[in-house]
Formats: structure tokens, C-alpha cells, sequence
């Protein structure tokens, strides 16, 4: 017979995927997207834990200590090899050859996913370092961005390369398209996410991405979650800036951005820079207290359920 | 912009070596041919250089790959391995990808959008009274914004 934990933790990783996409559908993550993030980490790492805990279960073989303590005494029971339970000895070995392949592929699971983790981190490292460099060799200060690197570029752009040598960079063509106002309004929402390190927050989520790519879901929580990072940076800027510099700055390089996709190329980031404008100069009211308790506590109970289901005794 | 010279942004954690690299990088993205080290030397307003510092900084430029180099008699040419547009249109692509990893490695003020919301975001901004300042109107049969 399954083990109850097993099948618990295996129904609640396969409920974080249709959680996901409706999380990705709702409309009230952009009235708090601060919330919103947490919520989505939360929800990452509950089927990251559930799914290797389902596995880890199956191979359990020791109900009374857990699924943890249980894969242990699969594993100590096995190179030990002396104490076999009764009953009929070919039945015992089969069952235990079955525990250990189940416990194999959830240690593999368990690998695959830090090993996905570190890939995108090296992959980003890397992008990082030859960004310093160029810029190192081609840009310059500039007196109406203090502070920021300027490439002389036509497109209107603007980015930042975080890490420890966080840099803030804006083109030439952003440099001419944008007034004094707006350049600040920009400086502030990248300066939020350097200090916020935003970065690692999205990291988790575009390494899912990058090695689950025809999985909709994942697409989905990147772009959602990329979009709340969005908004947030917004919400932080606005307590230096008036709202209404930072979306015409929005609009302003939306409209002149360098590369016009086609329509429905960039399917999911498709109106993103609308909802930001929109959300700026039509702001919808917070989350009242008791909404954001609601989330707190979904958050909490997404990590903690598969994390007790995993170490209690059942 | 002036060449070669003082970069604020850069000042506090790039060395000196960090600014002669990219003095001596524009002198080669300038010459139309390859450069002896000596020429090099000579090019640089900072004229009282070792000849084996500035030998050192092409050798690395070399390593790092923005500086080929090829014999010529007993001396070293050194050119630059792609011209300086192709360095900023390097620098602006990685910006622009919409790939996970480059999204997570750069963060960008706003994504490309589509010609579709283009048009929507064009008539935003006239509606706030910033028309003048955005390209002309191309088409009329977008949506508005937040809609």
C-alpha cells in the first residue's frame, strides 16, 4: 500500500500548477505586488519540496519517524542488510528494490532542480561579467544622469546590471527622448531594483524557464512574477517620484522602443508596459489588512505543509 | 564624448590599468590599420608610459579578445577585433532579449512591446498632453490602455 504522506505531497505538487496559473491570471497581485512575489516564492518552493517529498515518501519504508527519518532507515536497513522484517523473503527484497528506486529518482529530482538553479546563476554570472567589460571600454558618465553610464546608442533604453558592481546604464536615445523629470523617475525605479536586489528574486523563476520552456506554467509565473518586480520597482520609485513622470517615461520608450515585435510575438509581455501606465495614473486601492493576512498565511501554509508532511511522523 | 579620458561611473573600482585599457582601445578602434606597440605609445596623451605597461595592457585586451594581434617582421600589430559599433550593438541586444536568462542577468526600464500596443501607448500619451513629443500616429485600431 502507498504511504498516506506520498500521496498527499504528490496531490499537493501537482495543485501547485493550476495554483500557479491562476495566480498568473489574477488581477489583485498588481494592487500588492509586493505580496504577490512572496506568495509566488512560496508556492516555487512548496512544489519544489512537495515533489521531492512525494518521491522521498514512496521510499520511506519506516512509518513512526517521518519521511526523512523513514528514507534513512530504508537506506541504513539496506547496508545494514541484517534485521529483514518477517514474511516471505522475495516479497521484502521487491518491495525494497521498489523503495529505493523511488528514493533514487526523488534525490535525482532534487539534483536536477539545484542543478537547473545553478546553471542559470553561472549563465547569468556570465552575461554579467561581459556586460562590466564592454561598458568598462565604452561608456560614460553623464552630469543629467549622476551616477548612471551612458552608451552612445540611438535605441531608447534603459536597464541595470545588478550584483555587487551594480551598475544603472540608459542610451544615448533614452538620454535625448527623456526630460530631466522622467531620467529621474527612471534612475529611481532602477535604483529600486539594485537595492532590492530584484534580481534574485526573478533568478529561481528564469531558471525554471530556461529549462522548462514548453511548460506554460512556467512561462506563466516568469512573466507574472517579472511583471510584479515591474510594478514593484514602479511602487518604490513613486516615494521620490510623482507618478506621473515615471509613466510618461514609461510611454515614451514603449513608444520609441528600438524593436517593434510583431503583435502577438511577445504574447505574454504583451501590454505589460499598459498595465504599468495604466496601474500609475489610475491606481487601484491596497490590499486592505485582512486580504494581505489571507496571502500571508496561503504563503506560509504552501511551505509548511509540504515541509511537515516531509519531517513529521504520521 | 570625449576619448580615453576620465569615465565618473567607473572612476571608484576600475584601476588605472582599467582606464588605459580603454584609452588604448580607442586608439585602436581609430586607426584604419594595425598598431605597433611603439605607435600605440605614441598615441597615448599620456605620453611618459613604460613600453612594456602599455605592451601589457594590449597583451591582455588580446586575451579578453577585443585585440588581435599579428606578427609583422620582429614586431607585434595589434588591431581591434571588432569595430566599437559592433561592441554597442553587442551591449544593446543582450539588453533587449527577452530570454530568461538575460531578463534575470539585466533588468530593463520596460520590454519591447508590440506595434499594437505601440499605437495604444502613442495615444496615451497624447492623452496626457505629451503627444508633441512621441513618434506620429501610425494606425488607429488600438485599444486603449487598461482596457
Amino acid at each position: 500500500m502507498l504511504p498516506a504522506p506520498a500521496i498527499v505531497l504528490a496531490a499537493f505538487s501537482a495543485a501547485c500548477i493550476p495554483a500557479g496559473s491562476s495566480l498568473a491570471a489574477a488581477r489583485w497581485p498588481r494592487r500588492s505586488p509586493a505580496a504577490a512575489i512572496v506568495l509566488w516564492q512560496a508556492l516555487g518552493l512548496g512544489w519544489g519540496v512537495a515533489a521531492v517529498g512525494a518521491l522521498a515518501a514512496l521510499g520511506a519504508s519506516d512509518a513512526r519517524s517521518g519521511v526523512a527519518g523513514g528514507s534513512f532507515a530504508l537506506v541504513s536497513r539496506v547496508l545494514g542488510g541484517g534485521h529483514a522484517a518477517a514474511g516471505p523473503r522475495r516479497l521484502v527484497a521487491w518491495t525494497i528494490g521498489l523503495r529505493l528506486l523511488a528514493l533514487a529518482a526523488g534525490l535525482v529530482l532534487l539534483l536536477l532542480l539545484c542543478w537547473i538553479l545553478v546553471a542559470a546563476f553561472y549563465a547569468v554570472i556570465r552575461a554579467r561579467r561581459r556586460q562590466h567589460m564592454l561598458l568598462s571600454l565604452l561608456a560614460h558618465g553623464d552630469p543629467k544622469v549622476p551616477g548612471a553610464l551612458v552608451v552612445d546608442h540611438p535605441a531608447a533604453t534603459a536597464y541595470c546590471v545588478p550584483g555587487l558592481r551594480s551598475r544603472i546604464v540608459i542610451s544615448a536615445g533614452a538620454l535625448d527622448l527623456l526630460d530631466q523629470d522622467e531620467l529621474a523617475a527612471v534612475l529611481a525605479h532602477e535604483r529600486a531594483h539594485l537595492r532590492e536586489r530584484h534580481d534574485l528574486v526573478l533568478l529561481p523563476f528564469a531558471a525554471l524557464l530556461r529549462a522548462f520552456r514548453w511548460v506554460s506554467v512556467a512561462r506563466e509565473a516568469e512573466a507574472a512574477v517579472s511583471l510584479l518586480v515591474e510594478m514593484h520597482a514602479d511602487d518604490r520609485a513613486l516615494r521620490h517620484r510623482p507618478a506621473r513622470e515615471l509613466a510618461t517615461a514609461l510611454l515614451r520608450v514603449g513608444v520609441a522602443g528600438w524593436v517593434h515585435a510583431p503583435a502577438g510575438a511577445l504574447a505574454v509581455a504583451d501590454g505589460e508596459v499598459a498595465a504599468r501606465v495604466s496601474r500609475l495614473l489610475r491606481p487601484d486601492p491596497r490590499l486592505p489588512a485582512p486580504a494581505l493576512a489571507l496571502v500571508a498565511v496561503a504563503a506560509v501554509g504552501a511551505v509548511a505543509v509540504p515541509a511537515a508532511l516531509l519531517t513529521l511522523p504520521f | 564624448m570625449a576619448l580615453g579620458t576620465y569615465v565618473p561611473g567607473y572612476s571608484n573600482d576600475v584601476n588605472r590599468l582599467g582606464e588605459l585599457e580603454r584609452a588604448i582601445m580607442d586608439i585602436l578602434w581609430e586607426s584604419p590599420e594595425p598598431l605597433t606597440v611603439r605607435q600605440v605609445s605614441g598615441n597615448l596623451t599620456e605620453r611618459d608610459l613604460a613600453h612594456t605597461t602599455v605592451m601589457t595592457v594590449l597583451d591582455r585586451l588580446a586575451k579578453k579578445g577585443f585585440a588581435r594581434r599579428e606578427r609583422d617582421g620582429r614586431a607585434w600589430r595589434y588591431r581591434a577585433a571588432e569595430t566599437r559599433e559592433a561592441y554597442v550593438t553587442e551591449l544593446m541586444l543582450s539588453a533587449l532579449e527577452q530570454t530568461g536568462d538575460r531578463h534575470a542577468a539585466l533588468a530593463r526600464f520596460a520590454r519591447s512591446v508590440s506595434e499594437t500596443e505601440a499605437a495604444a501607448l502613442r495615444r496615451a500619451l497624447e492623452a496626457l498632453g505629451q503627444g508633441a513629443a512621441a513618434r506620429p500616429a501610425g494606425e488607429d485600431r488600438a485599444r486603449g490602455i487598461g482596457d
